[in-house]
């Protein structure tokens, strides 16, 4: 059961435990005003009294304008310097696609793309994510007409709940964009950081197959 | 005819029966069977669909509760000024708060205060925060000061018994007396027996992890109170917040749609919608409440661990002669059985004359139980299914044939013996086996040389599932409008197995209408119409009967409505769907029938909709109504490593009519997964001296991802279309396809380590587990 741990190929994203991976310990087991200071070197002063790295973090006050772009349109909003992009998207521009499941990177509920590359928007601050180019499913659709991948998702039954599903599709979507050709091997590898307690993952797996073939059409 | 909105059926549409008879069974369909995308898939991949979680009203404030970090615990002091004074807070409730001060039914007598002083499990309710951001209300939660006096508590279920146990409530911790079941002699069955073995194992607390998180989103308007709910079922959400609060029925709507996945776990009301509808009250405020995934890991129910000691004898031939089993297991802190169902199998599977049962319940401080997948089910099939594997060695037999040898006809366990509708078991053993190329892999695993490290095993497992038909109540409501467009009104939720889908099917093919004229309302209590939570697999069996018959008596009307138009009785009528035509005897001559079109009659015109009501009725009498199973799988172990990885599955289900094989196909896939990961992967770890849980998230409890499970996952249906169980043909799916996973793995891992006779009695069989087992056998 340890292959789950496997890194994905260069480029093609981020698994949950590769991304864990990349933060320090101390982030992931503390509080997220620690990860503030840990993760955005331009935040360290606004979270702590002193320049000791021991120091007690300061509770978090007021309010911060920052521009996000997400599928292709800039929103300026007003965040506190802890919220993170999932918080963002959902709570202050309604974009509910991506979904809260464990809140520390180990679900894959609200990935999104960041600059292309899937993320897990619960452990991406809001105002690291400025000037980067986000997207959710929602940005996959032509109007009201679903995107390929979205279509191969509906047609195979890759879901159940659907919970999930939205994080899945952007794994997915991130996958093809680096390799529009995977092998079932590379899509294992790449839907791997993405959760799904229904247990889809047979058709998820023929839905991102036969997205490869809809993409190129 | 599709852009008129009526298909062409594949053989005459059905007509009405008489008005108070069943409706006659279907012959061949035209949608029911085949590979239909979900009616909903668009909302669901398109990010449309609004789950309860993604509820965002007008001033809505969000709650946060404080639980306890104790595994037993008495509440000394709670200081909340220093909360209340931080940045948006807005309410903060204890025990000390009036509108707070009512007592929490767990059931099984057990009523103490919504916030008790006395704690008796980690993450039981202390107090809870509204503030304006969910940030501000867990610094408030954070903020809050309180002194525990941790108590020693009872954490392990053997332990909890003995006399130095720390009670979880006066009068020691045995939850109920032992339940015990005989039937035959089970001295006279072991003493004929040519084989008699006995075994013990284990199966380790699974967590349910739907991935959309326990919560809720409660608002008042006046005196009544609406409440969002993630849950399997609104109906049961609205009595209990109803009785609990002290309000009719009337005034509490309790809205569903959209639910990210239970298992179980979601069909129950829980205190969070309590809490989130005090805070609510006492702001003036909508008050969304979403557990934490820690929380719903503390709080929100579990699979009961098992011990479980079992007996199984047999014949010579393979007959088998006697069955035992006992089971220590537990509900919890507040009661309930922990054990329930742990024997059904092994009463109930196989024919076997003398059979002997003991249950015992304890109680200890944790989580109260809830209903998961298959209650009971996995664990007993754990023990039941590696034991029979065992006797088939013993005995020199091939497992499935052993199997084979004893297949029931009637229902064991229950009173009476009744004898099942159908029964499955015998062609899925058979028919599973032969698509497998179960002999042949069986010959190729025997035939690997004990040298080799990375070593293939196969192995199988049956099952059945207590209940397959369905039962009452449901209502269903079929509206016709104006322009041929269909309303379905149901109140039962869609948990993920299609049940929208399937649902719209039957009232297509019983009324000759296309999927895009079918609209859905379902899930809410204020607008639908009565069903039970969607659990226990009865959905389909139960609402597909309902919406049969609601379609009927729809047909019946506009039948009606025609012969009063063309002067004809209604039995000179026939219905196809988008006209309705006069039978007689120039159709006979070849000239067209007379017909009306359905949107053209003047009732319709006058009235702009036509109704059609349907319920679910009794099942039929002495009869059991089960589906059954068996799986067939082939695994990969390293012995230097002790690493398991699946290779193939092979799923054969016999549930009845199959539905929508797109569907069915995904919840059999889907329950594979599940097994795999209760055969593997997952345990809830409770530290034996605190009694706190030690893998509280999704890192340390491990899910199985996609890496995790067999890329070949074969599904193959058995089609046995069972009339008697309802009208729709049809049994449940989404439970039996859980239960033989995990013994399956099990018996194909003891197969891979056959030279070492090493058999893995406890679940997960984790790696350490594995490379353990393998040492002693090897020194032994």
């Amino acid at each position: 059961m340890s292959s789950s741990a496997k890194s994905p190929p260069p480029g093609i994203g981020m698994s949950r435990r590769g991304f864990l991976k990349s933060m320090s310990v101390s982030a992931v087991a503390t509080t997220l005003t620690t990860t503030v200071a840990t993760g955005a070197a331009t935040l360290a002063t606004a979270t702590r009294t002193a320049a000791h790295d021991d120091a007690p973090p300061q509770l978090i006050q007021g309010l911060t304008p920052l521009t996000l772009t997400v599928n292709g349109n800039d929103h300026t909003v007003l965040a506190e310097p802890r919220w993170t992009l999932l918080h963002v998207l959902r709570e202050c521009l309604g974009i509910t696609s991506p979904k809260p499941g464990c809140e520390r990177g180990e679900c894959g509920s609200c990935t999104v793309l960041v600059d292309g590359v899937a993320r897990y928007a619960c452990l991406m601050l809001a105002l690291e994510a400025q000037g980067k180019s986000i997207e959710t499913v929602e940005g996959l659709m032509h109007g009201e007409a679903l995107g390929p991948v979205q279509q191969a998702f509906l047609e195979e039954d890759a879901l159940q709940c659907g919970y999930c599903t939205p994080g899945q599709i952007m794994a997915a979507e991130a996958l093809l964009r680096h390799q529009p050709d995977p092998t079932l091997e590379e899509i294992r590898v790449g839907m791997s950081g993405n959760l799904c307690r229904c247990g889809a993952y047979r058709h998820i797996l023929t839905a991102v197959a036969a997205a490869a073939i809809k993409k190129k059409s | 005819m599709a852009d008129s909105g009526y298909f062409d059926p594949v053989s005459p549409l059905i007509q009405p029966a008489r008005p108070g008879e069943a409706p006659h069974p279907w012959g061949h369909t035209t949608l029911i069977g085949q590979r239909i995308p979900r009616v909903d898939a668009y909302e669901r991949v398109s990010g449309a669909a609004v789950f309860p979680s993604d509820v965002q009203l007008p001033g809505m404030l969000h709650a946060a509760i404080l639980h306890c970090p104790y595994a037993h615990a008495i509440v000394r002091r709670l200081e909340t000024t220093r909360a209340k004074a931080l940045p948006g807070v807005r309410d903060i409730i204890t025990a000390e708060t009036p509108e707070a001060k009512i007592s929490w039914p767990y059931g099984e007598g057990y009523a103490p205060p919504l916030f008790d002083t006395q704690l008796r499990f980690e993450g039981e309710e202390v107090a809870a925060v509204a503030a304006e951001t969910p940030w501000q209300a867990w610094d408030a939660v954070r903020a809050l000061e309180v002194q525990f006096d941790e108590r020693p508590a009872a954490v392990a279920e053997r332990l909890a018994l003995t006399e130095k146990a720390p009670n979880v409530h006066p009068g020691g911790n045995l939850a109920r007396p032992i339940q015990t079941y005989a039937r035959g002699d089970l001295g006279k069955g072991l003493a004929e027996a040519a084989v008699v073995l006995s075994g013990s194992f284990r199966t380790a607390s699974q967590l349910h992890i739907p991935l959309e998180r326990h919560g809720c989103v409660a608002m008042w308007d006046g005196d009544g109170l609406t409440v969002w709910e993630s849950t399997q079922g609104v109906f049961p959400v609205q009595e209990q917040l109803a009785a609990v609060l002290g309000l009719p029925l009337t005034r509490v709507r309790v809205r569903g749609g959209y639910v990210g996945g239970g298992f179980g776990s979601k069909l129950q009301t829980s205190k969070y919608a309590v809490i989130a509808a005090i805070l609510a009250r006492r702001t003036g405020r909508p008050v969304k409440l979403f557990l934490s995934r820690e929380q719903t890991m503390l709080s929100m129910g579990l699979r009961p661990a098992a011990i479980m000691e079992m007996q199984l004898a047999a014949k010579g031939d393979g007959s088998l002669t006697a069955t035992s089993l006992s089971v220590l297991a537990s509900g919890g802190a507040y009661g309930g059985a922990g054990s329930a169902l742990v024997d059904w199998l092994a009463k109930d599977l196989y024919r076997c004359p003398n059979v002997r049962t003991e249950l015992t319940d304890v109680m200890l401080h944790s989580q109260p139980a809830r209903p998961f997948r298959a209650p009971g089910y996995p664990q007993g099939a754990w023990a039941l299914e590696q034991m029979m594997d065992r006797l088939a060695d013993a005995l020199g037999m091939d497992p499935v044939a052993l199997r084979l040898q004893n297949i029931p006809t009637v229902s064991q366990a229950r009173d009476g013996s009744p004898a099942y509708t159908t029964t499955g078991l015998k062609a899925c053993l058979e028919e599973g086996a032969a698509a497998f190329g179960w002999q042949e892999s069986r010959q190729r695993t025997a035939a690997q040389p004990a040298t080799f490290t990375t070593r293939r095993g196969v192995g199988m497992a049956a099952c059945n599932w207590l209940v397959g038909g369905g039962f009452p109540p449901a209502t269903v409501v079929l509206k016709l409008l104006g322009d041929g467009s269909i309303i379905l009104n149901m109140g039962a939720s869609d948990i993920g197995g299609g049940t929208k889908t399937i649902m719209a099917m039957v009232a297509a093919e019983e009324l000759g209408v296309t999927l895009d004229r079918i609209h859905i309302e379902h899930a809410d209590t204020a607008t639908t119409q009565y069903a039970t939570a969607s659990g226990g697999s009865k959905t389909v069996p139960t609402e597909a009967p309902a919406v049969r018959e609601a379609a009927q008596e729809l047909k019946r009307q506009l039948l009606g409505w025609a012969a009063e138009e063309l002067g004809v009785k209604a039995e000179a009528l026939r219905y196809e769907g988008a006209s309705i035509v006069v039978i007689n005897h120039q159709e006979k001559k070849g000239k067209s029938p007379k017909r009306i079109a359905v949107t053209n009659l003047a009732r319709l015109r006058q009235q702009r909709v036509a109704m059609g009501v349907g319920h679910k009725r009794a099942n039929p009498k002495n009869k059991a109504i089960c589906p059954f199973g068996a799986q067939f799988c082939e695994v990969e172990v390293n012995t230097l490593t002790g690493e398991v990885r699946v290779v193939r599955f092979l799923a054969c289900h016999e549930s009845g009519r199959v539905m929508n094989r797109l569907t069915y196909d995904c919840q059999v896939h889907g329950g594979v997964v599940m097994g795999t990961g209760f055969a593997l992967t997952e345990a809830r770890i409770l530290d034996a001296a605190s009694g706190k849980l030690c893998n509280r998230n999704l890192h340390d409890y491990k899910l199985p991802t996609m890496l995790d499970v067999a890329t070949q996952t074969v599904s193959l249906p058995l089609k046995l279309p069972d009339d008697a169980a309802n009208s729709a043909g049809a049994k449940g799916l989404g439970e039996p396809v859980v239960v033989p996973t995990a013994p399956a793995i099990a018996n194909a891992v003891a197969d891979a380590l056959r030279p070492w006779q090493v058999r893995c009695t406890a679940t997960p069989i984790t790696p350490a587990a594995l490379l353990q087992a393998l040492a002693a056998a090897k020194e032994a």
